[in-house]
């Protein structure tokens, strides 16, 4: 029997559906609770805390020699600037902690809070892009100079001349809105001393348990084998529970100093305040077309708006490097330049959250093929088909390698799917009735699955990518599956069994996967980039090759036959073409405990390690939307969105659409509803779900989805990921499809979200345009 | 702060006294007062509805009522939906159509879809989507949940 491909239930499930499930709340039942003090301010200097003498509160001058995070990248365009665990001197974002108090109760944590006060004398802050660059702005950091965290550039020789042979050049500046990844869960973490040992005990809702036991090991100068860290059940993470936050730090701290379990549960506004943001961006794009279409060339000026401080271990390079290379996506683009800078602002700090740029440079782009084609009188379809990659593999001109893929085919397939010419009739009718449709695609590749060669192009001096994994069975036959990787809802636990369950020939029932738990999983890098499927499940897949082969041993030794003719499906090894077989259950048991019979098995009895870290492969897709506007309010209705999606060899098609129906409706908030806003003096606005608008199930249409499939050998499985493409695509096919409705009022749309508020104004600004003319 | 309260209500049928602060949340009774940890906060001010309860069989964020407005009331958790080990319909619809991924919103949904389900066993698409808005999921774009709903309603009605 065969099990990848099939949709198997997940085995995570049950337990979730019933209550039982083990998140990191549920952990801190009897623990101290601590509760933090936070910046009121968004820039000043810290006069003094005032609390009443018998609350003990936790400082920067309590905690001692505790170092700050400093997270780096190895290049000479990059200032790198320490995050004190606790604000001492200064405090650079509204949310920033300060101190903290510790408590028997939430409730009485928040009673102490509140008697401490702080004094704060003011400063200006700088909170936009426009502001942190103006001439004489006030530094967020002294060291870097006109709050310019990272400043890089790329240029091709002839990126000039191809602008000045062109037959059409377009350009714009697209801005996207500052989003917050909003796991349901907010972060929080338990950590319990052990008198015993030593040891402390951190349950974290991380995505990253083994560099979270790294950073604060090093925060906190200890070995990193005083640190147990265990990833429970994550509520999600998006890439918010990636990086290292101070909090963690000091619930590790106040665990080995006051020697018990202490605990700290986000509530929704600080994980709304003072947990990450992402994708605040500005791109200045121009784009060099010949008269046929073909792109020639494209300059792009990236700003992003990255807070007050770098994430640890991503670095604050994250959104505008990843930018700068991926800009051409699944185009092809003969010269380039551009600039991606990371800013200093006095806001929250950004992080990584899914998609990482992509969604804002494929927005970017994909405006730019619709609003070139509308000037260059040529189709949306055709334009792309003009420019598409379609020979394998491609090196971009940033120098990234794409390997097989179906970018063209995708972009067919979905036109076919919604038949854009009896859509073009029916817009045209609807235009009469004064109603307003537009269609809008977007064609994207997604990077899924980067190992080391990825990260170290970044020159990121803690370089993530590759992912290990042990296998052992046990004397009863069943297998376990220990994996650095560390997922969090994705339902990579199954998917897992069922690569495994094939490579060994067993039933994915007996294998159990084991994650999130340093001392029972090698070091790995955790759950990001759509890498956990391809490299923790072509970890398994190599590991679970060399697993077979010893049990082809000790088959063949049982069984008196070569171990070459030995294959083994359903818990059962045969002798190829004899009814000779034995149950690989008898086999574990005779290779634990008749060893002495199997000697060529000696070194590792029934165990393997593998190690996976491939250069990364790409999946694709093609979105294309159907959208309603109406004019009058402003509202804008989703009618239909389809995605073509080639994610290579689908192990569990039931979790693949699932991840690409999550991400689309993440793309969709990006596009049309949720923006984190600041006033002037940096003070949120948007701190409750009440401001901060997560769409719900009204807002969200179904989410149609077809399959391609091409495999590729930069996959050892020949899956590819899919954990961010919805969330990349959906985007730039919704800006597209509302620039299409509202073409006829010369309106393009240039920013999102895009908001009912946005677009009357868009209209009446339109209006007023055409009637100047 | 201090003074403490007797609340008396049952849960999942079984009659529970605790002594609470009059300011304890319903949610935070149920989580740390009867260790009924399937109820979860995800937002704490009523927006979320990850902590979806049933009181008097009405869906209830539990995080805007207080335990001591429950006195002598039928709370009904996701603890209580599974008969041993038979999941409950809805349980088991999510199960067999991925209405599920981190599992964070699950009991909230769950709930609120017990209610909607006891209410009205026939309910239409276009009047469950809007019903099931009341509560937010960031993982599955909403899509296999209203799938999983509607095949439990199905399998309701046989």
């Amino acid at each position: 029997m065969r099990w990848v491909g099939r949709s198997l239930p997940r085995y995570e499930d049950p337990i979730l559906l019933q209550g039982r499930g083990r998140y990191t709340a549920v952990l801190a039942r009897g623990a101290r609770i601590l509760r933090f003090l936070r910046s009121p301010v968004s820039r000043g200097r810290i006069l003094a805390l005032n609390a009443p003498p018998e609350i003990p509160i936790i400082t920067t001058a309590v905690l001692g020699d505790v170092k700050p995070v400093c997270p780096r990248l190895d290049r000479p365009d990059y200032v790198p600037v320490p995050q004190p665990i606790l604000a001492h001197d200064r405090v650079s974002y509204v949310g920033e902690p300060i101190a903290a108090v510790i408590a028997d109760t939430a409730a009485q944590a928040e009673d102490l809070a509140e008697q401490v006060t702080i004094e704060i004398e003011t400063e200006t802050p700088v909170v936009t892009l426009n502001q942190a660059l103006a001439p004489g702005a006030p530094l967020v950091h002294d060291t870097a100079a006109q709050n310019t965290l990272i400043d890089a550039r790329f240029e091709t020789p002839e990126v000039g001349a191809a602008f000045a042979a062109a037959h059409q050049v377009v350009e714009f500046t697209f801005t996207s809105g500052r989003q917050a990844a909003m796991p349901l869960e907010p972060r929080g973490a338990v950590a319990a001393f052990d008198l015993a040992t030593g040891r402390v005990l951190l349950s974290a809702s991380t995505q990253m348990p083994h560099l979270l036991r790294t950073g604060v090991a090093d925060a906190l100068g200890i070995p990193e084998s005083e640190l147990r860290v265990i990833a429970p059940e994550v509520g999600g993470g998006f890439g918010q529970k990636m990086a290292l936050i101070p909090e963690y730090v000091v619930v590790v701290w106040a665990a080995r100093h006051f020697a018990c379990t202490v605990a700290w549960i986000e509530d929704r506004l600080e994980n709304l305040t003072a947990s990450f943001h992402a994708r605040d961006q500005r791109l200045h794009l121009r784009g060099a077309f010949h008269a046929d279409g073909s792109l020639l060339a494209i300059d792009a000026d990236i700003l992003c708006n990255v807070g007050a401080y770098s994430n640890f271990p991503a670095t604050c390079g994250v959104e505008p490097l990843m930018a700068m290379a991926d800009m051409p996506g699944p185009y092809r683009v003969p010269e380039y330049r551009a600039r991606a800078r990371g800013i200093a602002t006095n806001t929250c700090p950004m992080a990584p959250y899914r998609g990482v740029s992509r969604p804002v440079i494929t927005a970017a782009m994909e405006r730019l093929m619709d609003y070139a084609a509308a000037r260059l009188e040529l189709d949306p379809l055709e334009i792309r088909r003009r420019n598409l990659i379609t020979e394998f593999p491609h090196t971009s001109v940033t120098g990234v390698v794409h390997d097989p893929g179906s970018y063209r085919e995708a972009m067919e397939a979905a036109a076919r799917v919604v038949d854009v010419a009896q859509f073009r009739e029916r817009q045209q009718q609807a235009r009469l009735d004064g109603r307003w449709l537009g269609l809008g695609m977007s064609v994207f590749a997604e990077r899924t699955g980067p190992g080391t060669p990825a990260f170290a192009a970044r020159r990121m001096v803690i370089t993530p990518g590759y992912e290990r994994v042990e296998l052992v069975m046990d004397p009863s036959g069943f297998l376990e599956a220990r994996i650095g990787s560390s997922p969090h809802g994705q339902g990579l636990r199954t998917a897992l069994a069922q690569l495994l369950a094939d490579e060994i020939g067993i039933a994915p029932a007996e294998i159990r996967v084991i994650s999130g738990d340093t001392d029972r999983t090698p070091y790995g890098w955790g759950t990001f980039a759509s890498r956990s499927l391809v490299l923790a499940g072509g970890a398994c897949k190599l590991a679970a090759a060399a697993l077979r082969e010893r049990l082809q041993m000790v088959a063949g030794q049982t069984l008196e036959a070569a171990a070459s003719d030995i294959e083994i499906s359903d818990g059962r090894a045969f002798v190829r073409g004899t009814d000779l077989a034995v149950d690989v259950r008898q086999l574990a048991r005779a290779a634990y405990h008749q060893s002495h019979r199997f000697e060529a098995i000696a070194d590792t009895g029934l165990s393997a390690v593998a190690t996976y870290d491939p250069y990364g492969t790409f999946s694709n897709a093609c979105h294309i939307a159907i959208v309603e506007v109406d004019v009058a309010t402003g509202q804008v209705t989703i009618e239909r969105f389809v995605v073509v999606e080639d994610a290579g060899r689908l192990v569990n098609p039931m979790i693949v659409e699932g991840q690409i129906h999550g991400g689309v409706a993440q793309g969709i908030a990006n596009a049309l509803y949720e923006k984190v806003v600041y006033d002037d003096g940096g003070n949120l606005l948007t701190g409750s779900l009440a401001d901060y608008l997560v769409p719900t199930m009204a807002e969200i249409p179904r989410i149609e989805i077809h399959h391609l499939a091409t495999l590729t050998d930069a996959s050892v499985t020949g899956a590819k990921g899919v954990g961010e493409g919805g969330t990349i695509g959906a985007p730039a096919a919704i800006l597209n499809a509302v620039s299409d409705a509202l073409a006829p009022f010369g309106i393009d749309i240039f920013e999102m979200p895009i908001t009912p508020q946005s677009i009357a104004q868009l209209l009446r600004e339109g209006g007023a345009k055409r009637n100047e003319r | 702060m201090s003074d403490r309260l007797d609340v008396t209500f049952t849960v999942n049928g079984d009659k529970r006294t605790i002594c609470v602060e009059p300011r304890r949340s319903l949610a935070d009774a149920l989580r740390d007062d009867c260790g009924l940890t399937g109820t979860h906060l995800g937002c704490e001010h009523g927006v979320c509805g990850a902590c979806t309860v049933l009181v008097d069989d009405q869906p209830v964020r539990s995080c805007l009522m207080f335990a001591v407005q429950a006195e002598a009331a039928r709370v009904r958790t996701v603890e209580g939906l599974a008969a041993g080990d038979k999941l409950h319909p809805l349980q088991q619809a999510f199960w067999d159509h991925h209405g599920l991924q981190c599992g964070f919103c699950t009991p909230g949904f769950l709930m609120l879809a017990v209610s909607i389900l006891e209410r009205d066993p026939d309910i239409g698409e276009p009047r469950l989507r809007e019903a099931l808005s009341s509560n937010l999921c960031r993982c599955t774009g909403y899509q296999n949940i209203l799938k999983s709903v509607l095949a439990a309603a199905a399998a309701m009605r046989k």
